[in-house]
């Protein structure tokens, strides 16, 4: 067996830029399924993590009749005293933060502009907001007395020209289908770095979401982020919902990115089976070569008596060699190119999806178990591409193989 | 004791349509310590007749007998197991392995037999010294000359005690000085080991050294006489 690896290495060393090359085949094939890979994980594991600390938290306690889509406002869709429930909720270990918050609909307008926008009544004083707390980029977060301020995100103020301190209308559908136009003063311009969720969401504080929708006292969810994801399903078993609410894991809330990453994988998946396939070519197409080479060899160890099953293990060796070497290689090389994407992050823009929060930047999240998954598949792939030429080695005739140029 | 028994052997090439015949039915028996000369001229069936013995190539039709084992339908691999312990190979060419030393290249059939390391490493420097090239034991073919590397191939063909040797134009490839070491060399070992040496050649020089010569022409032997040797 020593004497096979030893032959085999030796093998490669003969026609060294070949080898090498063939190796380096097998390198950027793995450092480019690593980028790929971890590409995706940042991504997704970016645009859900926005999704739980922007949108939809761990878990949300809502009444079972509310219909997000249509941001309803009647008493019966609402949560009744919710800070009596976020109280209760607040006692459990796993749970950071609880807090309630009132969503509705309406119109921003200024003096000949107006753009619709998703309206967020917050607790100022909750450090589940403190995500918006923490992108404000001019001017102050809203106090809990705030009766007049307004925050808009950074893309609505520049499209609708608006600074810190400008006095803006905002047009609102009320509980009983009423609408009603108020004044208030932006108070500050906020950044989630999500285009989607900035474009579209100004944020007041509660009671006055409350008193200007005339909901006093209830609100659209109780919001509710954990200290780590893992404890959702505990969390939820654990709370005892009233009457008419129904409680929601961040999977429920966030279906459509859950589909987007499902369907995500199975195209990642045919861009592993196309990187695969040109590793694999180029590797074939290396031992076959070194096949047709090493013909009369192959006759002369036959000759003297090797079997077959030994004379394929001879080939085998060598995938497995290159199989190693490469993937070595692209270990370091995948790793570079996963820093060097991270350096700056590969900026997108605006392009994320309607729904979905989708950061302005990419970043590559490289973790372990991808790793170890796409190093495996490499070396699978690399060593069923020495089958094929170790068979036909291995099934060459003594007779014809000693007759052989070479 | 018969090493080889060759029976009525024929063997047809087919290539496309056209069927060339290498062996006309062959008779043949080759008894154990012989130092035995197939001659002929070129396409005369030497070189076939060799691989029959050898379970290299299997006849169309006929018995191969090697040591008294019918090995005319071994499959590939029992084939296989019949050259790595019963037959050694010398080849026109000089049939090394370029990515081993002389000692490796002389120790590989001792490994695919399964020796141990020291019985190994033994036998490698017995031969080694047998045939004079102890001190290029870690050269690798193309650092040795044409010569040095047949009488490695000897060595090697003789490492794992085999009953029977095969040359196939041992001399062909070498200067006359090389050519007259290799075949004093593979007669001494005759002579001292009693293993039994079959060899094809057309050097009027070579066929001098055996004892026996077989003569083929189309295919059939047309002559069988007896010869005093070196």
């Amino acid at each position: 067996m020593i004497q096979i690896f030893k032959m085999a290495f030796r093998d490669l060393g003969r026609n060294r830029r070949r080898s090498f090359f063939s190796a380096l085949a097998v390198a950027v094939g793995l450092a480019l399924l690593m980028l790929l890979s971890s590409v995706i994980q940042g991504e997704m594991g970016s645009a859900l993590e926005s999704a739980i600390q922007l949108q939809s938290g761990h878990i949300q306690i809502r009444a079972a009749s509310y219909d997000e889509s249509k941001s309803s406002l009647k008493w019966e869709d609402l949560v009744e005293n919710p800070d009596q429930i976020a109280a209760q909720i607040a006692t459990l270990d796993q749970v950071k933060a609880v807090t309630p918050r009132l969503f509705a609909s309406g119109f921003l307008s200024t003096g000949d502009e107006s753009s619709g926008v998703r309206i967020y009544g917050i607790d100022p004083q909750s450090i589940a907001n403190d995500p918006y707390r923490a992108g404000i980029v001019s001017g102050d977060f809203l106090t809990a007395d705030d009766r007049e301020g307004l925050l808009i995100g950074q893309p609505a103020a520049l499209k609708l020209h608006l600074q810190v301190g400008d006095k803006v209308s905002l047009s609102v559908n009320t509980s009983n289908g009423d609408v009603l136009e108020q004044a208030f003063t932006i108070r500050g311009v906020y950044t989630t770095n999500t285009y989607g969720f900035d474009n579209s969401t100004v944020f007041l504080s509660l009671a006055k979401a409350q008193a200007l929708t005339q909901t006093e006292n209830h609100a659209s969810t109780i919001f509710i982020l954990l200290k780590d994801t893992s404890f959702t399903d505990g969390v939820i078993k654990a709370i005892q919902a009233p009457a008419g609410l129904e409680v929601k894991s961040w999977k429920d809330l966030n279906t459509l990115l859950t589909e987007f990453e499902t369907l995500a994988n199975s195209y990642i998946g045919f861009f592993y089976l196309i990187i695969l396939a040109i590793t694999v070519s180029v590797i074939i197409n290396t031992l076959i070569m070194s096949v047709y080479e090493r013909t009369r060899e192959i006759g002369i160890l036959a000759a003297i008596g090797m079997r077959s099953g030994r004379i394929m293990g001879l080939f085998l060796s060598e995938s497995f060699l290159l199989a190693i070497g490469g993937i070595l290689m692209g270990l370091v090389l995948g790793l570079f190119s996963v820093y060097l994407f991270n350096i700056k992050g590969f900026y997108i823009g605006n392009m994320g999806l309607n729904g979905m929060l989708i950061s302005n930047t990419i970043r590559a999240q490289l973790t372990l178990d991808k790793t170890i998954s796409v190093t495996i598949m490499t070396f699978v792939a690399t060593i069923l591409s020495g089958l094929y030429p170790a068979w036909m080695a291995s099934r060459l005739e003594p007779v014809e193989a000693l007759r052989a140029e070479k | 004791m018969e090493v080889v028994k060759i029976e009525n052997v024929a063997r047809v090439y087919k290539i496309g349509k056209l069927e060339t015949q290498a062996l006309r039915g062959v008779n043949l028996s080759i008894t154990n310590g012989e130092f035995t000369a197939l001659v002929g001229p070129s396409g005369s069936g030497k070189t076939t007749l060799l691989q029959m013995i050898g379970c290299l190539d299997q006849p169309t039709t006929g018995r191969v007998f090697i040591n008294d084992k019918d090995v005319t339908s071994l499959n590939r691999n029992q084939r296989a197991d019949m050259r790595r312990a019963t037959i050694g190979f010398i080849f026109q060419f000089f049939a090394l392995i370029p990515t081993l030393t002389a000692y490796e290249n002389v120790e590989m059939p001792l490994l695919l037999n399964g020796y141990a390391p020291k019985e190994r490493h033994d036998r490698v420097m017995e031969l080694l010294k047998a045939v004079d090239l102890t001190d290029r034991a870690n050269n690798r073919p193309d650092q040795l000359s044409g010569g040095q590397q047949q009488r490695i191939a000897v060595a090697r063909a003789l490492a794992p005690n085999p009953k029977l040797i095969l040359a196939d134009e041992p001399t062909a490839n070498l200067d006359t000085e090389n050519g007259k070491q290799v075949m004093d060399l593979m007669a001494k070992l005759n002579k001292e080991t009693g293993v039994t040496f079959i060899f094809a050649t057309h050097d009027p020089r070579v066929i001098g050294y055996a004892k026996r010569v077989v003569t083929l022409q189309d295919g059939i032997i047309t002559k069988d006489s007896q010869s005093n040797g070196k």
